[in-house]
């Protein structure tokens, strides 16, 4: 069990400046993502790209932008648990709430930040009939445990970074590998078509554009694939089959813990972004209100505000007035203390 | 003339007559957001970066739009429901070009 003072569900930007403010506030955080690395939507989907309107900063990367912020809240030790989807919360008699995650995993806290963005990342899943019935049995659109591979018939079907990344690792390991692209042209890095150039010149990987995999063929698990290529079906024996299409925000179990939900995001008052359910806060791109604007920057504010209340659900009728780090300087959970240097006070005329 | 003249068909098939201005910078999707004809969270995913399909559009009328850029193509490629009409939303900028454009907004993925 992980004990914490706010459980912040969604490691995005709004997230991780949550464990600073909070921390200004001598308040601990713990942080739950489905993705396998901090930054949300600033590392998964646009690291490399520009943003422009975060104050102060003329031109910064989603991606340098994540880097900035994990060094930012580090001195108030935030606890990650990556990978992980929150799926279910309960609230004890004493106000308590347990979160736990899809893999199990329970966090306690006494205030919940939803800071969850556009949801959690699902994989995109092809449209192709009966493709649920072969779920785990013979098809996968993550892959978690490359070395079930190891030997076995793969089809692999995507055109981006992933596909490509796998198809090329996955030959390594003596996969039988067959990558399957509607079109001729891969749109992943000029390293990793190159890399995939070269295993298919020297026989190892199996490519075939345009083309794409129309049905699953199998009685209990999957045996075989037809790939459609030129309006030609071929029939292909296969263990596994892996699309590999990129993932897609989903709002996920979130949407079903009682939140009042409007445009498919979670109601909260402007006043410090609380929900309908006392204790949890939603914050970033996961809320709504009237003139809601969908920015980092305004994630920010709300953030900031959010731990405000949570300092009085955390520390009734205890006193405290908002600080200036200027002033007060950082003292970090571990023991580092950051302030401006002091000025000197010296005559010049003895 | 500031403003284009555009029929947008929703998920539901029912049919809008809106007006889009030329001199903001807008594009398809985001006129589609701006006059919600489809539920906020269910388009424009990734912000407009090509990096989604939640914008895909089948154009119905004859228009002749600007090209597809390489962003475009490679994202239509790995798109679901998409039709030779098919188009990014996000990608096509709102200009006088564009007036009496028909348009279907694609299924939700």
């Amino acid at each position: 069990m992980i004990k914490t003072d706010i459980i912040v569900i969604g490691a995005g930007p709004i997230g991780l400046f949550t464990v600073f403010e909070a921390g200004l506030l001598k308040l601990k955080c713990h942080l739950i993502d489905a993705l396998p690395q901090a930054g949300g939507q600033c590392s998964e989907i646009y690291p490399k790209k520009p943003i422009y309107d975060i104050p102060g900063f003329p031109e910064i990367l989603a991606g340098d932008l994540t880097k900035n912020l994990l060094e930012q809240c580090k001195p108030f030790e935030p606890g990650f648990t990556l990978g992980e989807r929150a799926e279910k919360v309960e609230k004890d008699d004493s106000g308590i709430f347990t979160v736990t995650t899809n893999k199990g995993t329970k966090h306690q806290a006494p205030v919940i930040a939803i800071a969850g963005g556009l949801g959690s990342f699902e994989p995109r899943k092809p449209q192709i009939e009966n493709i649920l019935f072969y779920e785990e049995k013979g098809v996968e659109y993550i892959i978690k445990d490359p070395e079930i591979y190891r030997n076995k018939k793969v089809i692999i079907a995507g055109g981006g970074d992933s596909a490509l990344d796998w198809s090329v690792f996955l030959a390594n390991i003596n996969a039988d590998i067959t990558l399957v692209h509607r079109r001729n042209e891969f749109r992943g890095s000029l390293d990793s078509v190159e890399k995939a150039r070269k295993l298919k010149n020297q026989n190892k990987l199996n490519i075939i554009t345009p083309a794409e995999i129309t049905k699953l063929n199998g009685k209990e698990k999957l045996n075989s694939v037809i790939i459609t290529k030129d309006n030609i079906d071929t029939e292909l024996e296969v263990d596994h089959f892996i699309p590999l299409f990129g993932l897609s925000p989903k709002l996920g179990p979130i949407a079903d813990w009682g939140l009042e939900i409007e445009k498919n995001a979670i109601k909260v008052d402007t006043f410090d972004y609380k929900t309908n359910i006392p204790g949890i806060f939603a914050i970033g791109d996961v809320n709504t209100y009237p003139g809601k604007l969908k920015l980092i920057l305004c994630g920010f504010h709300e953030a900031t505000l959010m731990c405000q209340s949570a300092y009085k659900i955390i520390n009734p009728g205890k006193k405290y007035i908002l600080k200036y780090t200027t002033v007060s300087g950082i003292n970090g959970f571990d023991g580092t203390r950051k302030e401006a240097p002091k000025v000197v006070v010296q005559a010049i005329n003895k | 003339m500031s403003d284009v003249k555009l029929t947008i068909t929703d998920r539901e098939g029912q049919s809008h007559n809106v007006e889009a201005p030329i001199d903001m910078a807008m594009n398809l999707m985001e006129i589609i957001r701006s006059y919600e004809l489809i539920p906020e969270g269910t388009i424009g995913v990734c912000g407009g970066m090509a990096m989604c399909a939640s914008c895909q559009c089948y154009i119905t009328s004859s228009h002749t739009l600007p090209q597809m850029k390489d962003e475009e193509e490679a994202m239509l490629s790995e798109a679901f429901n998409v039709k030779k009409n098919s188009r990014l939303g996000c990608q096509i900028s709102i200009t006088e070009d564009l007036e009496g454009l028909e348009l279907t907004i694609a299924p939700e993925e």
